[in-house]
């Protein structure tokens, strides 16, 4: 898999849910209705610099506590391409692999990565060139990069279902 | 092989005759959860999959938890889809008047038991680890494929054991239990672990505690917090399980990723400061710190256990002038119980308002959220920036002993006999 795009940098570590999308607006469950929301309780503004195939850049343990799926909802309904970290909370980075939004762990290129400049992850070849370097990702496991490639969750249990 | 009771509980959900941590398995599931937040977001997912009835509807369980009562017409329309969605598949629904939290219900009402898989739709399930059970939070399209085809994707976790000792003084519960070991490892010291808590320490803690306790396991970015079942589970359970079940409990020789030891005796009453579950202190540093609102409730803290150290502090005194206090019973058995033996009388006496059963302002939903400005002191699990409600709102987390105290004295104080 290949993904091309500007990195989004999100500052900070331990950044959970709740702020991601606050609570208030959990009673949405239509994920074109949660973009809106997304970032909401953390730095709106965000939201501003998002375009197609964006990739959001983060810290340590990103989307901490709740199970809450509208932070990836939102962040797919804005067409972000991936969300590269220097780690992840489990339940988020879930979510990301069922609904098909490549995640990718690499603290170094995390920290290289600059707001705006394009960044290239080849996730077949293990590379991210973040402005020139290039970084080597450990690949992403067997089972999470099938379910990523044949679209997510939905598409893998529908074919469970029909056989 | 010597196995932890995690690998135990999960190899006997698969169709593999071993597993390792590390591997990527297909678990079953005996319980499947959602409430009116992520169950119509798992609805949609479910259509999508191509699935229109659930794998087997005596194991599904809808609960109207989160915005109930409705606080607003889109509410209102995402329990309406609840009800009707459950109607429909013929599984369980526990709607208004009828439940309350979630968790704190489904242990109640005999669904959790020892060894049991329990996927739901909401990261506090792991609380019912207290049980014995491999109680895991997932996301809505987890849930779906949970509710389509019964099983979920996991990836075999080590575990971290917790070792307690020592006898807890008068003013020290579960909560500052779990407070401690989140501030030992840290919020995501026990990331794609588990947690498991061991010896006389857990031994003595009654059921409501080891709830408290495994329920803030995922403040520790953990996917449960296991206590093996015991004589006090066997008691809890008597009357109540929905099944059959059996002890187990981690082979010796069980491999751990970590042993942590933590000496009861030697903890105090603890508080998590803003904004974060981890920012743990003495209540003794923070004495003096004004509190705007206090909330006694929610999946962690609102059993019957809370309600009673509740009213010690507050009988025969009055929240204070400038201070609010919300009490929220967890379910409405808890909530009848109170009343039976009077505790309610003494809240409202006090001058606090009890809540019917919700999950409320915890999740900055509804029913007493905070202003800017203001500090709340809660027994919940979250007190990240704006979880209830402002983001300059500041949430200070502890137990029901020092909430209520605080209640009364208008700012935050070391519990005492004389409250």
């Amino acid at each position: 898999m290949l993904i091309e795009g500007p990195a989004v940098v999100v500052e900070g570590d331990n950044i959970d849910t709740d702020v991601l999308f606050p609570g208030s607006f959990l009673n949405i469950d239509d994920p074109d209705a949660m973009k809106p929301y997304l970032f909401e309780g953390l730095d709106p503004s965000i939201r501003d610099r998002l375009s197609p195939s964006c990739v959001l850049v983060v810290g340590d343990n990103f989307g901490s506590g709740s199970s809450r799926e509208h932070v990836p909802l939102a962040m797919k309904a804005w067409d972000v391409g991936c969300v590269l970290g220097r780690s992840f909370a489990r339940i988020f980075y879930r979510n990301c692999i069922n609904l098909g939004l490549p995640v990718v762990t690499s603290p170094d290129a995390a920290a290289a990565a600059i707001a705006g400049e394009p960044l290239l992850i080849d996730t077949d070849k293990g590379i991210i060139e973040v402005s020139g370097k290039r970084f080597e990702i450990a690949p992403i496991p067997e089972f999470m990069a099938e379910m990523i490639d044949s679209g997510g969750l939905v598409q893998w249990a529908r074919q469970r279902l029909e056989r | 092989m010597a196995l932890t009771l995690t690998e135990k509980i999960l190899l006997a959900h698969t169709d593999r005759d071993q597993i390792t941590p590390g591997e990527v398995v297909l678990v079953r599931c005996d319980v499947v959860m959602a409430n009116d937040v992520s169950g119509p977001v798992a609805f949609r997912a479910m259509e999508k999959m191509g699935a229109d009835k659930v794998f087997d509807p005596t194991k599904v369980v809808m609960v109207a938890d989160h915005f109930m009562p409705a606080k607003d017409a889109r509410s209102a329309s995402l329990q309406k889809r609840l009800k009707d969605w459950s109607d429909d598949q013929g599984v369980t629904y526990y709607g208004q008047g009828r439940g309350g939290i979630e968790h704190t219900l489904l242990a109640e009402e005999g669904w959790v038991t020892p060894g049991i898989v329990l996927a739901g739709g909401d990261s506090h399930t792991c609380t019912h680890g207290a049980l014995g059970a491999f109680g895991t939070g997932l996301g809505s399209t987890d849930i779906a494929a949970c509710l389509a085809l019964g099983e979920f994707w996991q990836v075999v976790p080590e575990t971290i054991l917790v070792r307690l000792s020592g006898t807890r003084s008068k003013y020290v519960t579960g909560k500052d239990v779990i407070l401690a070991v989140i501030e030992r490892i840290g919020v995501a010291g026990g990331t794609n672990q588990v947690l498991e808590f061991t010896g006389e320490g857990a031994a003595g803690l009654s059921m409501d505690e080891r709830l408290a306790v495994a329920n803030m396991a995922v403040e520790a970015g953990s996917e449960t917090g296991l206590f093996a079942a015991d004589e006090v589970t066997a008691e809890y359970l008597e009357g109540r399980a929905r099944r059959e079940w059996t002890a187990e409990a981690s082979d010796p020789g069980a491999h751990f990723s970590d042993v942590l030891e933590i000496d009861l005796s030697a903890l105090g009453p603890l508080v998590s400061k803003p904004h974060s579950p981890g920012n743990v202190v003495p209540v003794s540093d923070i004495t003096g710190t004004k509190i705007d609102q206090v909330y006694i409730g929610n999946c962690s803290n609102g059993t019957m256990t809370d309600l009673r150290q509740t009213a010690e502090m507050l009988r025969g005194h009055k929240v204070h002038a400038d201070t609010r206090a919300i009490i929220v019973p967890a379910t409405q058995d808890i909530y009848r119980r109170a009343m039976a033996e009077g505790l309610l009388d003494v809240f409202v006496e006090a001058g606090a308002i009890v809540s019917t059963p919700t999950c409320g302002a915890c999740f900055g939903g509804h029913n007493g959220v905070m202003g800017p400005g203001e500090n709340a002191l809660t027994t919940t699990n979250r007190n990240f920036k704006g979880r209830m409600g402002s983001g300059e709102a500041g949430v200070f987390l502890a137990n029901a002993y020092v909430a209520a105290a605080a209640a009364v004295a208008g700012e935050i104080v070391e519990p005492h006999e004389e409250h």
